[in-house]
């Protein structure tokens, strides 16, 4: 019996890759554990191996082809003596043009292809930015960021697990070897707290180090070196040292990889003084801040999302493109009440506006960006025009970010407040692994939405 | 790969300095014995607060190491660091009100004891967690590589901080990229209150690096002439591009871990001992005076040195207390 190969999800967030290679033609038999085809995704290239004897009766999807949606059949093999010619697809290839967000893979097997994307708005590039844009992913746009800050200034350097030979974990330094050299894009040994401390080291030196956490869940373990080494040693120097540094990588919960690797640490950060705490959403953003990030002379926390690498912005072209810490953006303006989000949380903010919109409630989205220092002006008068507050997160509740923001907005406006301030944030529990319950763990538009009807009485 | 130094005598000409720079060893020595005697009193008195962490006993490490490098070469070290920072060139007078807690302090009173530095003398702290000065110094180094401007750092650690992990991530490293750096291990035989043997499943440390191919060498490290011999030579290893190596300073603290420290946990034969056999002021003196320094001479550098510690723990006690509005500054760098 004909079984059909399809597009294997090679990692917890891929939803589509490229053919690179066929090493099997049709016609060509094949046993269990041979490699059928090469398969590149964003971060790797892997390969696929034959699950069942047979013959490769059909290539459904010829190699070159990119945005091949996880789950597509790419090829059919027919059983031994079966007669390949009459082997048929059960679906039809989906049509592979499409951008695709990567949060949406579905979470179980689906043979429906993602949706698409959907158009960009103007508001998503820096408003004051008139000049030319590319549309490309945010991880283009951090890749850039720091190519750019690179050719700018020889100080710059990236130091990181994986960053240069294998072009990144969720490849964001991507060419950066092959344009800057061993010297500049320098691969670490699985070292987190030491190479945080070197990184430190050269950063009292005066160089720029650009520090990339594969993800933000190791940097615990160089918690000691970024607190008590980086943010507190200029205060403890009287202003003699400083340290210019950047620390990046993704941060909060990705797909189905659990607790140890799920986790928002923008409160654990912003908590600190002596450190500056940026988590963008926008690619605009994305690069705009890293490059404020890299030439501020501070240390930068620059928190990442896994599921907003593949998303697509506009990106602005000009090298000189900076976006300042420490301001918030309004995402979209509203009337009726006021939701502050950041990093992926700004999207499902987004989504929950227009849910809301249908039941005449008029969402006004605040875009963090920075969670240290914080800009709580901007939220005080978007509350003075609404009234009303909701803080979403996908970080725990207790001691968060809208704990933070619930004290600030009662010092600062109480008296305009027309309900208790809403939180939605992650449940107070580590990440689960299952499904059905890493989704009641994190926030939902839904539950966005739900809060902020809650507040508005509706 | 280690190679262990026999301690021995050594003889003055063959190591190519004079008698007028073993006097000056001699003299940047008893500044650091004297002003750290000093600080004791003051701390006694209540003038100084928090951790102190007195080097006395020790000052032959820094002061033979420091004479081993050049102008540019990098220092950093833990907590116990007033004598790095003597050493390095840095202002008595800055560090004694650091330690009272005085605007004249070298981080204007919001460091203290554990956290000075001085980008000026190329020192780099002044440390409060064991080890992790370690990959801080290692970073240094990186640094020098990065410019290739020839420079070496100098990174102390004591007999206690060589059981932390991070160390050996920084060795790795270190050896790895070939980083111009020399580890000074100050092995005083205690990490506050254990005896090294309670410590370390080996107790000599200057091996630590052999799984990293680093180098070692255990160094008499109360007596300035041998700190100096050793110091040159790793200096070299390092600054020629052979990567990392080790020193291991065998020395010994006269005082407790820190001022509350009863020091139970050792007999006073013992510190005797090292005091009327070892003391490193007192070997340097003799060697002076069989070299024809006069007793007169010897005793006009005692004079001086207490002059400049008198005059320190006064300009630490007249200096004011920082000013309030201190409290909000130097937290960030303006962007």
């Amino acid at each position: 019996m004909a079984t059909e190969v399809l597009m294997p999800a090679l990692s917890p967030t891929m939803t589509e890759g490229k053919i690179a290679r066929w090493l099997k033609s049709e016609g060509e038999s094949v046993r269990a554990g041979d490699v059928l085809a090469e398969i590149e995704t964003d971060k790797a290239t892997m390969e696929v191996e034959a699950i069942d004897e047979g013959v490769l009766a059909r290539i459904v999807i010829p190699e070159g082809t990119e945005h091949v949606a996880v789950n597509t059949p790419i090829a059919v093999i027919a059983g031994n003596g079966e007669d390949v010619r009459a082997t048929e697809l059960t679906m039809p290839p989906p049509d592979t043009g499409q951008q695709v967000p990567s949060e949406v893979r579905s979470l179980r097997p689906s043979p429906v292809p993602p949706t698409p994307v959907s158009p960009r708005r103007a508001s998503e590039v820096e408003q004051e930015y008139t000049g030319k844009t590319t549309t490309m992913t945010v991880r283009e746009a951090l890749r850039d960021a720091m190519a750019e800050e690179m050719r700018r200034d020889d100080a710059v350097f990236l130091i990181g697990e994986e960053v240069a030979e294998y072009q990144g974990a969720y490849k964001v330094s991507q060419g950066l070897l092959q344009e800057f050299g061993p010297r500049r894009v320098i691969d670490t040994p699985i070292t987190e707290q030491g190479f945080t401390g070197l990184g430190i080291g050269a950063g009292f030196a005066g160089l720029r180090p650009i520090v990339e956490f594969m993800t933000f869940n190791f940097a615990m373990q160089a918690m000691d070196q970024i607190i008590n080494s980086a943010s507190k040693t200029r205060y403890m120097s009287g202003g003699q040292m400083s340290c210019p540094i950047v620390f990046r990588g993704p941060n909060g919960i990705a797909s189905r990889v659990a607790a140890q690797h799920s986790q928002c640490y923008g409160s654990w950060y912003a908590h600190c003084p002596g450190l500056k705490v940026v988590a963008p959403y926008t690619g605009a953003d994305h690069k705009g801040l890293l490059k404020a990030a890299i030439r501020d002379p501070n240390p930068v926390i620059f928190l990442e999302h896994e599921l907003v690498y593949g998303e697509s912005f506009a990106v602005p072209d000009d090298p000189e493109f900076i976006v300042p810490i420490g301001k918030a953006r309004i995402a979209r303006p509203g009337r009726h009440v006021t939701i502050t989000a950041f990093s992926r949380m700004v999207k499902l903010a987004m989504q929950a506006a227009e849910e809301l919109e249908k039941a005449d409630i008029s969402a006004e989205i605040i875009d963090l960006r920075t969670l240290r220092p914080f800009d709580i002006d901007t939220i005080v008068a978007s509350v003075k025009k609404t009234n009303r507050v909701v803080s979403v997160e996908e970080g725990w509740p207790f001691a968060g970010i809208g704990s933070e923001i619930a004290a600030l907005v009662m010092e600062e406006c109480f008296d305009w407040l027309d309900a208790p301030l809403k939180r939605v944030a992650g449940k107070d529990v580590p990440l689960p692994y299952a499904a059905n319950l890493e989704r009641l763990a994190v926030p939902q538009v839904e539950d966005i939405v739900a809060a902020a009807r809650e507040v508005a009485y509706r | 790969m280690a190679v262990k130094r026999k301690p021995g005598p050594v003889k003055f000409g063959e190591l190519g300095f004079s008698q007028q720079e073993l006097l000056r060893y001699y003299r940047d020595m008893l500044l650091i014995r004297r002003f750290e005697e000093r600080a004791g009193q003051m701390y006694g008195m209540g003038l100084i607060g928090g951790f102190c962490h007195l080097y006395i006993g020790q000052e032959a490490v820094v002061v033979g190491m420091q004479a081993a490098l050049t102008e540019g070469d990098t220092v950093v070290t833990s907590y116990r660091d007033h004598g790095h920072m003597l050493a390095c060139g840095m202002d008595p007078k800055g560090v004694m009100a650091e330690l009272t807690g005085r605007r004249g302090g070298y981080s204007h009173g919001k460091g203290g004891s554990m956290h000075m530095f001085s980008r000026e003398k190329n020192f780099f702290g002044g440390h409060g967690i064991v080890g992790a000065q370690v990959p801080v110094g290692t970073g240094l180094a990186f640094a020098h590589r990065y410019r290739a401007n020839g420079l070496i750092c100098v990174t102390y650690l004591g007999d206690g901080a060589v059981n932390q992990g991070q160390v050996y991530e920084s060795f790795n490293m270190a050896a790895l990229w070939k980083l111009p750096i020399v580890y000074a291990i100050e092995n005083n035989r205690y990490g506050m209150g254990t005896a090294i043997d309670r410590a370390s499943a080996r107790t000599d440390l200057f091996h630590r690096g052999m799984a990293y191919g680093i180098p070692g060498e255990q160094v008499d490290g109360m007596n300035v002439v041998a700190v100096y011999e050793a110091g040159l030579a790793a200096a070299e290893h390092a600054r020629s591009g052979q990567g990392p190596i080790i020193l291991e300073m065998m020395t010994y603290r006269y005082r407790g871990h820190s001022m509350s420290d009863p020091a139970k946990y050792r007999t006073r034969d013992e510190v005797n001992r090292m005091r009327s056999e070892h003391d490193p002021i007192e070997q340097a003196g003799r060697r002076l005076l069989e070299g024809g320094t006069t007793e007169a001479q010897l005793k006009e550098i005692d004079g001086e040195v207490r002059k400049i510690v008198a005059e320190a723990a006064q300009f630490a006690q007249d200096s004011p207390e920082p000013d309030p509005a201190e409290l909000w500054t130097d937290v960030l760098a303006e962007a």
